[in-house]
């Protein structure tokens, strides 16, 4: 087992005091592909923004490890982008570059060539110039990725990045996903197709507000996991007790 | 209008003074108006813009008619505000907007509380309601040194605002900037009080720097003849260019070329890919 890059110590995030990811324990390790599965509601992009450091733990803690919050890349939901604001494809692409070039940095030749690169790698060269808004749902996505690729991160997190994509897009993502898991990056990905999982990532953590089980792909998406995971509810209690689980442990 | 009456237009040191205000005005605040409008806060310059009143009344009230100190009042009483509604969207459950709402009424019922408890006073109305005749030589300094200071501001920012208009996540969490970026709308809101120019370059322009230039002229030529139309036709000015505005705006929602009641017309007629 290699190192952990991330260790969650009893995680608790959640929402005016209710758990949306209760009492999770796990480590992701150096260069793994995590996936991340479960029921609608069942925390698993609150989970990433407890990563990512957009959210404070309630209770318990992540660590790093000396990993930076800004060695932590975000793909997020297209939803969480406004996408009719008049940006051009190598503006959101360039921005990749922040740690770099910051708020007045120029973009030099050589840059400029890292930028082509991870364009021609997400299928994009020759769409520079072409205004976000006009882009389809899979184009965006794969500039998103581009963005996510220049950002050189040692860590990951993909929020359901193959949502409304189309199936040969999904298949050149999960390439290139593939290859930078290969080059190092430690991949965490928030996904629905349950088949494409068990053939991609070898870990998963099976998520129902608490861990069902997290590991090896194989077991984890056993057909009792799988059942637990939908039993669990979906409620938000307005009237929960107050969880006492720091006294019965 | 023909050159010679050009020229007599010009003769009139009012009339240049508030010409050149008026340019400052509308260089200084388009592109703001622009940022206001992609962000969907158009209504919120128009709230700030209420929400100067207290601290300009202060400001009357305590220096006695002094631009500058009705300028720095009105100035703090808006950073008041939008900092005051950012930081409550940031630390509660509700949005920035309902936030800004609330705090604005309450900055506009204190102003009207000093102005009328200071006794009516046509000069202070003239200011609040803005006659660009009234305007004094200094007054017209300050204008131009704020449009100034505004448009470097806005250069300097571009990029994390582009960035924040587009993905404020994002920005967060490659550089911790969110905190500043955010603000610095909150701050360049207070000057942002003309919508409509941006609303009108929206129609004609896709992309963003389009989109400022086109508004900056839009606001100087309305302006402009906005003056003309206040001189000849013996009306207030403020209302005048305001009016011609409304004009540009008629023609621009109709007639655009992005978007307007002709463009969705005809946009039936399609390219091969």
């Amino acid at each position: 087992m290699n190192a952990p890059l991330v260790t969650l110590d009893n995680v608790t995030l959640g929402y005016e005091r209710h758990p949306a990811v209760h009492h999770l324990g796990g480590a992701i390790e150096r260069g793994a592909m995590l996936a991340v599965v479960g029921p609608n509601g069942g925390g698993k992009s609150t989970l990433i923004a407890g990563l990512a450091g957009q959210m404070r733990p309630m209770q318990g803690s992540v660590d790093l490890h000396g990993l930076a919050r800004r060695g932590i890349a975000v793909m997020p939901q297209r939803t969480m982008v406004h996408e009719d604001f008049p940006i051009s494809v190598l503006e959101v692409v360039t921005s990749g570059l922040w740690r770099r070039i910051g708020p007045w940095g120029r973009i030099g030749s050589d840059l400029r060539a890292r930028i082509d690169v991870a364009l021609a790698r997400v299928h994009l060269a020759g769409f520079e110039r072409r205004a976000v808004a006009t882009l389809s749902r899979g184009q965006l996505q794969r500039v998103l990725f581009a963005r996510m690729l220049l950002q050189d991160a040692p860590l990951v997190l993909l929020d359901e990045p193959f949502t409304a994509v189309d199936s040969a897009t999904t298949h050149h993502m999960l390439r290139l996903i593939h290859e930078i898991n290969e080059a190092g990056t430690t991949v965490v990905a928030v996904l629905h197709d349950l088949d494409q999982v068990r053939s991609h990532f070898s870990q998963t953590l099976l998520l129902a507000r608490h861990a069902i089980a997290w590991g090896p792909t194989g077991e984890v998406l056993g057909r009792d996991n799988l059942e637990a995971a939908q039993r669990l509810s979906e409620a938000w209690d307005e009237d929960a007790a107050r969880c006492l689980w720091e006294d019965a442990a | 209008m023909s050159i010679d009456s050009a020229g007599s237009f010009l003769a009139d040191e009012t009339m240049r003074r508030a010409l050149v205000a008026c340019i400052a005005v509308a260089v200084g605040s388009a592109p703001i108006g622009v940022f206001l409008t992609l962000r969907r806060m158009s209504l919120m310059g128009d709230a700030l813009s209420h929400a100067l009143l207290p601290g300009v009344a202060v400001g009357f009230v305590f220096a006695g008619g002094s631009m500058l100190a009705m300028m720095v009042g009105g100035f703090v009483a808006g950073l008041v505000v939008a900092l005051g509604a950012g930081a409550l969207s940031r630390f509660t459950a509700q949005k920035e907007d309902a936030h800004l709402a609330a705090l604005f009424v309450v900055a506009l019922a204190t102003g009207v509380v000093i102005v009328t408890s200071a006794g009516q006073d046509d000069e202070l109305l003239h200011i609040l309601f803005g006659s660009p005749f009234a305007l004094q030589p200094a007054n017209v300094v300050v204008l131009a040194a704020i449009a100034t200071v505004t448009l470097i501001g806005l250069a300097l920012l571009l990029r994390p605002l582009i960035m924040e208009c587009f993905d404020p996540v994002f920005l967060r969490s490659v550089s911790g900037w969110s905190g500043p970026a955010h603000y610095a709308v909150g701050t360049l809101l207070a000057l942002g009080l003309m919508i409509l120019p941006a609303v009108c370059a929206r129609y004609w322009r896709r992309d963003l720097l389009g989109m400022m230039a086109l508004s900056i002229i839009i606001g100087v030529l309305g302006l402009l003849a906005g003056l003309a139309l206040a001189v000849r036709a013996g009306i207030e000015p403020g209302p005048a260019i305001v009016l011609v505005l409304a004009g540009f705006f008629v023609v621009s929602f109709s007639l655009g070329r992005h978007g307007s009641l002709f463009a969705r017309r005809t946009s039936r007629v399609h390219l091969e890919a």
